[in-house]
């Protein structure tokens, strides 16, 4: 076990745990965003630095700190290292040029994309961003192309997080390079595509943290505010069966995987479950799925409150402050 | 003359043939290290104070120390001649001219270090450089130097060379080694470094040519005699390659500790500036490393004469000094633009970056477009301080150092050449003629030293 302090929370935590897990154990405001980490994507991370954190004391051994700041989804804890996130100035700055630089080639499409409402860098930008951009040039642009007759790949919005290409390599026999020509111009090459008729490629779309990879059954049909998430699961022979389905009145418009509250699916759905049961009827709904994330659709009150569950999320969080350690919540996805 | 000790045998005709590079003496640091101990050959190297001679300069001997011999896996060496830093081309030199020194260096090396199996990623561009070091290799292998039980020892060895696939970032190591895997060029996350886990997850030492070239005279003459060369932590002899405004471009070996002034005045090495000019400024290792004004390049900001020496160019930090880096030493006179040419750096590092991690693919685009626009005559005052902040931006933020190297350039100029910048905003009209400071020199520039 290693003893860890994030931000003047001391937290002890599994050898060869990442900053990044360590904050996420300890939860609220000190976790770094993530752009590229994906904890259930071999390999992923170190890519976007917007996880950036400074390590102020290396360890307990060697206290020197780290003179760079560190990508914290890849870097593990030591014993008494300490951490500085959102009480370094300088990992603000460094974070505030990395939102920025994500967002320069960006189109900034957002009214038009199906992802607004819940996308990733539309959160971060609100977060960290600055409200006007200094960059006057030509945006970068590719054309849109299909992976497979499912998926639409807008490589414009691409952030090349590369979580999609993992999702491609770990699916299917062989090494797969995903990812075609050089800096600014490198892009997501439909070489995924040659994972596209595995039963799971369609895993790809809830990866992807932006409106890069979107679903083609979905596309155009709502924005997902005015679409209503409902817990739902089915016998499925190759999945878990546990999915979220995206309803307007008894139409099906979009089923995808469950999301934790920093955006990750742990069970990952197979395509006949994602494609090809928009029938309500196919499914045994489980109640109103709770967005754990700040998102346009959690402002949406189509949740019922259950006061007793709110009662139980409010004494533990005063356990916590207390600074007793967080005992498990008793309900994954609640949040005040 | 200043000693050579790479370059000793250089220009004997037909050297790079073995039975030349033999009976002058070739070969015998295999000799002399086989009948040492692999630790001992180590040692020698530690002692001798060798410095990577790729950019870092980080201490060679330290960096085999490094290496887990404790490990089951097989243990590499590679040699890293990917050279493609604009202003560096030293090591191509010596591959093409004494092949034999760098396969030498090699097999001796790979004793010290255990390693069974090594390679030499060569540049794609250089594929005569790759014929030559071909055909030296067969003849190694033709005279047992290669091989099975190399000289009747237990040691065998196999050294392979890889074309590069063409781009300036597989020079980077790790980007080298996942290259040379058959993937695509990008640099790993660190730790874990190659020493633990480099080539196939295997312990790894990667080494610079001249680095591994250096091995050589070092075994032959003792580590004792090797650091009597030089000054301080700065040992033995460094090639430089020299190019621009001077009157004797070229590849020369320097012994370590030669004043920069007489580097680039004296008839032995540079010969001055070309057409009786001022010096402008240097960028004394390479593209990557800041740039000075001739002010600080001959004397640092305490008047003290400036040597070729690891620290003394070092010496006054980022404020007012820079690196000796891979020894790429480029000149430029009086008529030089500093715009255009911080433009020219940063469209080299736009067009190299991997893409992998966004302030480098992001900001590197950026600063060549916003120089571009000020070297055209197009720029705005408040261009000057949005690329010392988008530099500042990419700096240490980045997973390799090319974001580094991509930001010290322009950070670098617009220290110590602001004046030029603003001048550029000024007088558009003077600026969009791309000989403006030819016609009309503009030396009037303040040095400003904010230390
Ligand atoms: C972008 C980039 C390019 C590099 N290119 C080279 C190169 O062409 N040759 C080289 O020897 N080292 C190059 N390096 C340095 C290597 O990463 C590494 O430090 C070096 O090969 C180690 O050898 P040394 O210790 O003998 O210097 C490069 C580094 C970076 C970041
Ligand atoms: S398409 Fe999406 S998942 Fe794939 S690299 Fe781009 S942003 Fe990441
Ligand atoms: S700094 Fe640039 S070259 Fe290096 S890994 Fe990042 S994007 Fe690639
Ligand atoms: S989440 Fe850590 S670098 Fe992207």
């Amino acid at each position: 076990m290693a003893k860890v302090t994030i931000d003047g929370v001391e937290i002890e935590v599994a050898n060869g745990t990442t900053i990044l897990n360590a904050a996420r154990q300890i939860g609220g405001d000190l976790v770094p965003p993530a752009m590229c980490y994906y904890s259930s994507l071999k390999d992923s991370g170190g890519k976007c630095r917007v996880c950036l954190v400074k390590v102020a004391q290396g360890s307990a051994k060697d206290p020197r700190p780290i003179p760079k700041l560190v990508a914290s989804c890849r870097t593990p804890v030591a014993d008494g290292m300490v951490v500085e996130n959102l009480t370094s100035k300088d990992v603000l700055e460094a974070r505030k040029g990395v939102v920025e630089f994500l967002l320069i080639n960006h189109p900034l499409d957002c009214p038009v994309c199906d992802q607004a409402g819940e996308c990733d860098l539309q959160n971060l930008a609100y977060e960290h961003g600055a409200e006007a951009t200094r960059y006057e040039f030509e945006r970068r642009t590719f054309d849109k192309i299909d992976i497979g007759d499912k998926i639409k790949l807008h490589m414009t919005r691409c952030i090349l997080c590369y979580r999609c290409t993992f999702v491609a390599n770990q699916l299917t026999d062989g090494r797969s390079h995903g990812v075609l020509n050089r800096g600014d111009h490198s892009e997501i090459s439909t070489y995924i595509e040659k994972a596209i008729d595995n039963d799971f490629s369609g895993n790809m779309i809830d990866v992807c943290p932006v409106g890069a990879l979107t679903d083609k059954t979905f596309r155009f049909k709502s924005r997902v505010w005015f679409t209503n998430p409902k817990d739902a699961h089915r016998d499925c022979k190759k999945c878990s069966g546990k999915v979220v389905l995206w309803t307007k009145g008894e139409e099906v418009l979009r089923v995808t995987a469950r999301k934790d509250q920093y955006g990750e699916v742990k069970e990952f759905i197979c395509n006949e479950c994602r494609y090809d049961h928009k029938n309500i009827s196919d499914w045994i709904v489980e109640g109103p799925r709770h967005i754990d994330r700040d998102s346009v659709i959690s402002q949406n009150h189509y949740e019922k409150i259950d006061l007793q569950k709110l009662k139980k999320e409010v004494e533990r969080q005063l356990e916590f402050q207390k600074g007793k350690q967080l005992p498990e919540s008793t309900n994954g996805s609640m949040k005040v | 003359m200043g000693k050579h000790i790479l370059f000793e045998h250089i220009n004997i005709p037909g050297i790079e043939n073995f039975s030349i590079y033999r009976k002058n003496g070739g070969y015998a640091s295999v000799e002399k290290a086989l009948k040492m101990t692999a630790d001992q050959v180590i040692e020698e190297v530690k002692e001798s104070g060798l410095r990577g001679r790729g950019g870092a300069g980080f201490p060679t001997g330290l960096k085999w120390s490094f290496l887990d011999r404790k490990s089951e896996k097989p243990r590499y060496l590679v040699c890293n001649a990917d050279e493609s830093e604009p202003g560096t081309f030293k090591d191509r030199y010596l591959m093409e001219k004494i092949p034999h020194l760098l396969i030498e260096g090699m097999i001796t090396s790979s004793y010290a270090l255990g390693a069974k199996t090594s390679f030499i990623y060569v540049r794609g561009e250089y594929m005569y450089v790759i014929r030559i070091l071909e055909k030296a290799i067969q003849e190694a292998y033709d005279n047992g130097f290669l091989g099975k039980n190399i000289l009747g020892s237990d040691f065998s060895h196999d050294l392979y060379v890889q074309p590069g696939g063409g781009a300036y970032i597989c020079g980077e190591e790790t980007a080298l080694l996942e290259s040379l895997e058959g993937k695509r060029g990008n640099p790993r996350l660190k730790p874990p470094f190659p020493a633990i886990a480099g080539l196939y997850a295997c312990p790894t030492v990667v080494n610079n040519v001249e680095s591994i070239a250096a091995v050589v005279p070092i075994i032959n003459m003792t580590a004792d005699k090797y650091n009597d060369m030089g000054i301080g932590k700065s040992t033995g002899t460094k090639i430089i390659s020299a190019s621009g405004h001077i009157n004797k471009p070229g590849v020369y070996e320097i012994e370590l500790g030669l004043p920069v002034e007489e580097f680039i005045y004296s008839d032995e090495y540079c010969g001055g500036i070309w057409k009786g000019r001022k010096l402008k400024a240097v960028v004394a290792g390479g593209s990557s490393v800041p740039i000075l004004p001739a002010e600080l390049i001959l004397k640092n900001a305490k008047g003290e004469p400036r040597l070729m020496t690891y620290e003394s160019l070092a010496e006054g930090g980022f404020v007012s000094g820079t690196m000796l880096g891979s020894g790429g030493f480029i000149v430029m006179d009086e008529t030089t633009c500093i715009v255009r040419n911080t433009w020219t750096y940063a469209r080299f590092y736009h067009h190299e970056s991997c893409g992998q991690c966004s302030p480098c693919r992001e900001g590197t685009g950026w600063m060549e477009k916003v120089l571009h626009r000020i070297e055209h005559g197009n720029g705005r005052m408040e261009d000057i301080d949005l690329l010392v902040d988008v530099a500042k931006k990419i700096e240490g933020n980045t997973i390799c150092p090319l974001g580094d190297a991509a930001a010290w350039p322009v950070a670098s100029a617009i220290r110590h050449f602001r004046e030029e910048f603003e001048y550029h905003v000024r007088y558009p009209e003077k600026v969009k003629n791309p000989k403006h400071f030819e016609l009309e020199p503009m030396v009037s520039y303040q040095v400003s030293v904010n230390s």
